[in-house]
């Protein structure tokens, strides 16, 4: 009798927290530390605002969102491992990894697994698999590039370009796409330099470019290179127009190259300085929690989660299995969910079509110049 | 055509600050017979010192004296006594490995205390262009090329024209006998590492605004500092120096005209074919060593 009176009590305490115990589970693997500690510190960062604000207003589907942490030290073997050890636990969906090469690696265990994963990549090759249950937060180079030559060619009217490109998977995939676009459009390449990660010298990559006297100038390397080709082209007296991605006029190029990245222009997925009113509440609600301003990835992990919100209230019912298929072809409105800050449209292979930005640094700050619309 | 001039000026500007690396290489090794693998970090960290100092407060004029004369404290004095003394004993190789062990020892040091990421450092350049022979030649590579040269020149006259330098270069030769004339060779040999520690401060200061202060850079400078001591000839200052300005002048043609995929390779390739060809280095002397 007495032992049926405790089962009793337990299980109505059990009832009482019963919110607790339904918990939607996110899993998290990130880049806490290593090399892509900024990387994966602000897409966690993220992550925990957004769960925060949706539990603040009753969760989803009045379930509270709750998310599990893990470090993948910057390194893709370490990432396998922890994302073979987040999908053990059967989470909802997984978030992450950011660097593109630990992706590849991770992949296709939550594909195996059946588990939907919305991370941070963008190298071109992640969603060109085959692979069902992978969805970017950010463009992919085969979205991002085709904007790229079309300013080129529409905007600077360059006829001639040289595009100078770092011989790794990122540098190469953009390259080549750009390179192809640029082709289509009649704008001609007079100089494809590729230059090698972790360059420290580009008199001579400079100096052929000043040879070949082109309109413009595509610059798509690592942030640290790109610093060291703005000072030598600044250098050696290169007047051509620069054009590049978030990698030629972030904030870090910036704070390296010092005026040499006086307008430069870039094209932007995502940035803090958007003029969208959404994405100025995000910044500053960002800020306060944690005190410093975030970088597109902060706004990466924040989107992570409100695309499960939003496609969890489509399907109305937490369905891991079906998570997937409902969000291929889904357009989030940001008048439906405010969290997703602007219009958004997968695609069947879990790529985004959005609104992007022109970036061009004056006087040392990115200066958003141009709204790029949606593509469809 | 001036795409070739431009080339030439750059490699020139490059190979001046490989040449004061490669001086230290040789002075090292002449005086002490020691091959010095962290000396491409010997060139990065005088930076890293040279921006702590601006951290705590100190102008770029300050903190440039203080880098050099910590540098001179800690890679040329520090240096000798705590590692190349106490292992010298042990043999050549030894030390060369002891050397090594250093170079890993430094760059984690400094990813670990001071950042992986790279840092911008100022130029004591400024920027700008002047006109030479209808060329646009940036004040930076001047000014590397003129501190490099006005370096070298000095080092030179000290050891060929006063009595201190023809004390070093006794002790160097024939340690036996320049003690018995009287020449104070553990001091002349300490010398040489201090000299050789402010060579590599000033290289530091030279390139760090080009290649931008990061952990790894000494790596690059290292290696093509050595390959520049051995093919000018590693017992020679005047073939240490004309190997770093071949090796960059080299290095900036093969980017060039070969491409920027194997510009590490044509050093390389310079490199294997001196030492089949001519051993000693290009302007180096054969040397006879007893065994």
């Amino acid at each position: 009798m007495k032992s049926t009176l405790v089962v009793g009590a337990l299980l109505t305490v059990m009832t009482a927290t019963g919110a607790f115990a339904q918990a939607i589970k996110l899993a998290n693997v990130a880049e806490l530390s290593g090399g892509g500690a900024t990387v994966g510190t602000n897409w966690k960062n993220g992550i925990d605002l957004a769960i925060e604000e949706i539990n603040a207003k009753g969760g989803v589907l009045g379930r509270k969102l709750e998310v599990s942490h893990a470090d993948s030290q910057s390194n893709p073997g370490v990432a396998r491992a922890q994302v073979q050890k987040a999908l053990d636990a059967e989470p909802y969906v997984l978030l992450g990894p950011g660097y593109s090469g630990s992706v590849k690696v991770t992949a296709p265990l939550a594909a195996e697994a059946g588990i939907a994963q919305i991370m941070g990549g963008e190298a071109a090759e992640l969603t060109q698999t085959g692979n069902k249950f992978l969805f970017r937060t950010s463009f992919g180079q085969q979205s991002s590039m085709p904007k790229v030559a079309k300013y080129i060619h529409d905007e600077m009217k360059a006829k001639t370009v040289a595009v100078v490109w770092v011989n790794n998977d990122f540098g190469r995939g953009g390259r080549d796409v750009v390179v192809k676009e640029l082709d289509r459009l009649g704008s001609k390449v007079v100089a494809d330099l590729s230059t090698e990660a972790g360059q420290a010298d580009f008199a001579a990559d400079v100096g052929k470019i000043k040879a070949a006297n082109p309109d413009a100038v595509f610059v798509y390397l690592n942030e640290e290179e790109s610093a060291r080709i703005l000072k030598e082209l600044k250098r050696q007296g290169v007047t051509a127009p620069l054009m590049g991605e978030t990698t030629l006029i972030g904030q870090k190029v910036i704070e390296l190259a010092g005026d040499a990245a006086n307008g430069a222009r870039g094209h932007v997925g995502l940035t803090t300085d958007a003029p969208v009113d959404l994405v100025k509440a995000f910044r500053e609600k960002f800020s306060k929690k944690y005190n410093y301003v975030p970088d597109h990835n902060g706004l990466k992990g924040y989107l992570a989660v409100y695309m499960v919100k939003a496609t969890t209230e489509k399907m109305g019912k937490v369905d891991p299995k079906k998570f997937a298929d409902t969000l291929h072809g889904l357009t989030i409105k940001a008048a439906d969910e405010p969290g997703i800050l602007m219009d958004v449209t997968f695609s069947d292979t879990g790529d985004i079509d959005r609104q992007s930005f022109l970036v061009e640094v004056v006087e040392g700050k990115q200066v958003v110049k141009q709204v790029l619309p949606k593509v469809k | 055509m001036s795409n070739l001039f431009d080339l030439l000026v750059a490699g020139f500007a490059t190979g001046a600050i490989y040449a004061l690396v490669a001086v230290g290489f040789t002075l090292l090794w002449q005086t002490s017979q020691t091959i010095n693998f962290a000396q491409g970090e010997f060139v990065m960290l005088p930076a890293f010192l040279m921006l702590a100092t601006m951290h705590v407060g100190a102008p770029f004029w300050l903190a440039i004296i203080l880098g050099i004369l910590l540098s001179i404290i800690l890679l040329g004095l520090a240096f000798k006594m705590l590692l190349v003394d106490p292992m010298m004993r042990h043999g050549v190789l030894p030390l060369a490995i002891a050397t090594m062990a250093l170079a890993i020892g430094i760059k984690e040091s400094v990813k670990q205390f001071y950042s992986a990421e790279a840092s911008p450092f100022p130029s004591i350049v400024p920027t700008g262009d002047v006109s030479i022979l209808g060329h646009a030649v940036s004040l930076q590579s001047i000014g590397v090329l003129a501190v490099a040269i006005l370096a070298v020149l000095g080092l030179t006259t000290l050891l060929s024209r006063t009595s201190l330098g023809h004390q070093m270069q006794a002790a160097a030769q024939n340690p036996t006998v320049a003690r018995i004339i009287g020449v104070p060779v553990e001091r002349m040999i300490l010398l040489t590492f201090l000299i050789n520690a402010f060579l590599v401060a000033l290289a530091s200061l030279l390139i760090t605004p080009i290649y931008l202060a990061k952990f790894s850079s000494g790596e690059v400078l290292g290696q093509a500092a050595f390959i520049a001591a051995i093919v000018g000839g590693f017992n020679q200052v005047r073939g240490a120096i004309a190997g770093g300005l071949l090796i960059g002048v080299l290095d900036n043609l093969a980017a060039a005209y070969v491409s920027t995929q194997y510009r590490a390779a044509v050093p390389m390739l310079f490199l294997i074919a001196v030492i089949l060809f001519r051993p000693q280095g290009l302007l180096g002397r054969a040397e006879e060593r007893t065994v």
